[in-house]
């Protein structure tokens, strides 16, 4: 397998792309790196420029072909290659990425099927509910359909030693980062992600957790400007917490 | 023209206010929670919802047709109308030729869509708007913020001070039950004496000719029941095959739009009274255009619950207003570019694409990938500031090659760690009110290169 | 060209391909072990009153009982004002109380459907301060899509499901029953 590691996380969160490798790595996965990698070109069509992205989408293509699966620790980004991914001149590698892309505890639990997580992570923490991963990828019921519940990414903490995890009131609204969103819609992103950090802040967690670092790096911005204690983590730092390789 | 961003922005100064006009909303969300999940088939009856709707559309002109057949045969007169003035003319016509001056109108988008009251006021004609929120906001010379819950934006103390000066109510007198009474004493005199009620249309139904109109306060039945003319006016996107569909679109509509399990009065009109005139006022203004776009064609289907503006957290914490639109929230932001796509360039960016409002729409619209969809057509017009458009050229530039993202990321890691003022200013929208990540010393890359490459 | 070919050439032009009509399983939808309860259950949330009656006898003396004022549309009750057709709004809007009987009742949302036959003046139900529907309790059925089943909407010139008293929210999203029709509503099931 391959493993793809969004630009943002491979510029200002090694630890995340660490974190994700040796976790994978713990679970028995023969992972690589393609070392050309660089963005899966969501700013640009989030922000009205799929077209620009043609460049990004080709590199992507020629990095990532050729593998049974790609995995990456943000949900924001995979769904973008699932639902946006093309590349004229190499149809069929493009559509083959899309179908064997997946988020990282997607991967974990509809393909590895694991189901033992030799981690310890002795902290109150809650949990981030992504909307691409939620609601794009489907990595957990959501609270506006009428189907049964479930949650990847909350089936895996649970499985953490010494972890208590805690509900927000708004168990997955959004946190108002939205890639170029949370520039141009500057009052209203902050505002969202104040809102939800007052949630958590309510429930005296230690740690905010989720499945993309984007969201993150909203709130955690939020939460450095506000002086607060809590502190984000990316879920696969939990997972792979309290053993090293 | 101020953009959704910057009156967004306005709207979020008052900071109570945004968290009241926030959590009353989500409440309204919640209920509609409450109420799907009391259904096992809920899931199923939007996609009968979706599925009778992409049908009726896909078969429009013939529904039309028949729809009109079966009207006329029940008595009612029926009027096209190409766009908002030929309606308004319409709609005119009729007030003149019967030499009528007093005019009530129970809740109406497409009405406001036209720009009805404007246009009868400027030839001298009042029309008295008859739900409550919707006359709480014509005393303030304001147009509704929201579809369902008109006045939503106001608190009572804003109320009481509008019923003082127009309705004479105590000063000081915030209690909703007092407000609510002195309105009802008000409207009731308007019905009575009305001689022409104005009524939008929730559904009309090909195969009996018959409009169906929904309201909790019976201010629609109020006024038709007493007036010698009842206009309905409704866009063609309104019509079902058949009598039996409605059911479907009854069960969803006030679950969604509030939680009820259906509003008060869901009021079918076939036919006038005896002696009353009923016509029925079909528009067209942009529809078969928006018909005709496949990526777009869904926002037709949508029944006006505004399920959509409750969940979406942009709406709850921006406002109505801040969509400068007469159907704001996320299907305004992907209705109003159809009208004009330079004028409401902003409103597809105005979201976080989170996905929400897709998933609460009762007719099952995709209104987030339709956002998408609307961020690309209009950056293709060109309608988009120019600074963000060479930024993003740029960084599209530098990511198709890995060579200079690699180059640019270090650089990006270097000054935030060697000059952080360059970007932790002010003119940064990211560090006015949030902190930028702290730059680590080597990229994941480096990290790699370094530790594991064999 | 009328507006009305520009119209309906324009939507021939412009519509997409033709889709299926979807075929409702009305098996495939909530049911309720006691339609009654339930209807009653519903209708108490949404603000109405229920009143259970066993027999003609004791719907009279329920009536007779509650109302100093009977405007009385319930041909089971006696004859009703000939008149009533042509009392004006400004003349009903003075009343006290209607009674009028319903054709079905709806369990899961508390609805009854009333057609222009049984309202006998269109305005009557909306108008009058408090309102009586009746109904048998063989004309309970289950969802809306029942209902349908058992009215023709189109047989009188006009009917409505009424489901509850009048009311509004729209100050702060404050509930107040009582908005431009009636303050109250009883059903009476019998």
């Amino acid at each position: 397998m391959v493993f793809f590691i969004p630009c943002y996380i491979d510029q200002f969160y090694p630890g995340v792309g660490i974190a994700t490798l040796e976790l994978l790595k713990k679970l028995g996965c023969n992972v690589e790196f393609p070392l050309n990698q660089t963005c899966c070109g969501q700013p640009m069509a989030n922000s009205g420029f799929a077209r620009l992205s043609d460049g990004c989408d080709k590199n992507f293509v020629k990095n990532f072909t050729g593998y049974d699966y790609i995995v990456g620790p943000s949900g924001s980004c995979v769904l973008h290659i699932k639902d946006h991914l093309h590349d004229d001149g190499n149809k069929k590698a493009a559509d083959r990425i899309r179908s064997t892309i997946y988020e990282l505890t997607e991967f974990i639990v509809d393909v590895l099927k694991i189901d033992n997580i030799e981690a310890s992570f002795p902290y109150k923490v809650g949990l981030h509910n992504s909307c691409h991963g939620q609601r794009g990828l489907g990595l957990s019921s959501m609270s506006e359909r009428v189907l049964p519940l479930f949650s990847k990414p909350e089936q895996l903490l649970k499985k953490v030693k010494s972890i208590e995890l805690l509900k927000p009131e708004r168990n997955d609204e959004c946190c108002g980062f939205g890639g170029t969103f949370s520039v141009f819609e500057e009052a209203v992103s902050v505002r969202m992600g104040q809102d939800r950090i007052k949630q958590h802040t309510a429930n005296n967690v230690d740690y905010i957790t989720g499945v993309d670092v984007s969201c993150l790096m909203h709130i955690e911005g939020i939460l450095r400007r506000q002086g607060s204690k809590i502190k984000t983590i990316h879920i696969a730092e939990i997972l792979n917490a309290g053993g090293a390789l | 023209m101020k953009d959704h961003a910057t009156l967004a922005k306005e709207f979020i100064k008052d900071s109570p206010r945004t968290d009241w006009h926030d959590e009353t909303l989500w409440f309204v969300r919640h209920k509609r929670d409450k109420a799907a999940h009391s259904l096992p088939e809920w899931e199923q009856l939007r996609e009968w919802a979706s599925q009778i709707k992409n049908h009726a559309l896909s078969n429009l002109d013939s529904y039309l047709e028949e729809f009109e057949k079966k009207a006329l045969e029940n008595g009612a007169v029926v009027h096209w109308a190409a766009d908002a003035e030929e309606h308004n003319q319409i709609i005119h016509k009729i007030i003149k030729e019967n030499g009528i001056s007093r005019i009530v109108k129970s809740k109406s988008m497409l009405t406001e869509e036209c720009h009805l009251n404007h246009y009868l006021e400027a030839k001298g004609i009042e029309v008295v708007d008859t739900d409550l929120g919707e006359r709480i906001v014509q005393f303030r010379k304001e147009p509704p913020s929201h579809i369902v819950l008109p006045a939503i934006h106001l608190k009572k103390m804003d109320v009481s001070e509008t019923f003082h000066e127009h309705l004479h109510t105590e000063k000081g007198n915030n209690d909703p039950k007092y407000l609510t009474h002195a309105a009802r004493l008000h409207l009731r005199e308007k019905f009575i004496a009305a001689e022409l009620a104005i009524t939008g249309v929730n559904f009309a139904v090909a195969e009996t000719g018959g409009v169906v109109v929904c309201t909790n306060e019976g201010n629609a039945d109020m006024g038709t029941h007493a007036a010698k003319i009842h206009i309905a006016s409704m866009g063609f996107e309104k019509l079902i095959p058949k009598a039996e569909h409605l059911a479907v679109f009854l069960r969803l509509l006030a679950r969604s739009a509030t939680g009820q399990p259906i509003t008060t009065y869901s009021s079918h009109f076939h036919k006038p009274k005896p002696g009353q005139q009923l016509h029925i006022v079909i528009v067209d203004n942009g529809r078969s255009r928006i018909l005709g776009k496949p990526d777009f064609k869904n926002s037709l289907k949508c029944i006006r619950c505004a399920a959509c503006f409750n969940t979406c957290p942009v709406y709850r914490r921006s406002g109505g207003y801040s969509y400068h639109a007469s159907v704001a929230g996320p299907i305004g932001s992907i209705l109003n570019p159809n009208f004009d796509s330079k004028a409401f360039a902003d409103l597809p960016f105005a979201s976080s694409l989170c996905g929400s409002c897709s998933n609460v729409c009762p007719v099952k619209i995709d209104i987030h990938d339709q956002l998408w969809k609307w961020r690309q057509e209009i950056t293709r017009q060109g309608h988009v500031a120019v600074a963000k458009k060479v930024g993003l050229k740029g960084m599209a530039f530098v990511l198709a090659r890995p060579g200079l993202y690699r180059f640019g990321g270090k650089m990006l890691r270097w000054v935030l760690k060697t000059m952080p003022f360059m970007i932790n200013n002010r003119l940064n929208p990211w560090y006015k009110q949030r902190e930028m990540p702290s730059p680590p010393k080597q990229s994941f890359r480096d990290w790699y290169l370094k530790n594991q490459k064999r | 060209m009328s507006s009305k070919d520009k119209i309906l050439s324009a939507i021939k032009e412009s519509k997409p391909a033709s889709t299926a009509l979807p075929v409702i399983d009305i098996s495939a939808v909530i049911s309720f072990d006691d339609l009654k309860a339930q209807f009653k259950k519903v209708l108490e949330t949404i603000g109405g009153v229920c009143i259970e009656s066993v027999g003609k006898g004791e719907m009279e003396k329920i009536v007779a009982a509650e109302l100093s004022y009977v405007q009385n549309g319930v041909n089971t009750l006696g004859a009703y004002d000939e008149g009533l057709p042509l009392i004006s709004a400004e003349d009903l809007a003075s009343v006290d109380l209607a009674v009028i009987s319903g054709t079905v009742a709806v369990a899961e949302n508390g609805a009854i459907w009333v057609s222009e036959t049984q309202m006998v003046n269109r305005i009557l139900p909306f108008i009058a301060q408090q309102l009586i529907i009746v109904i048998e309790k063989k004309d309970i059925v289950t969802t809306m899509h029942h209902a349908y089943q058992k009215i023709d909407v189109a047989e009188t010139g006009f009917g409505a499901f009424i489901a509850g008293p009048s009311k509004t929210a729209d100050i702060e999203q404050s509930l107040v029953i009582g908005a431009h029709g009636p303050a109250g509503l009883k059903v009476i099931i019998y």
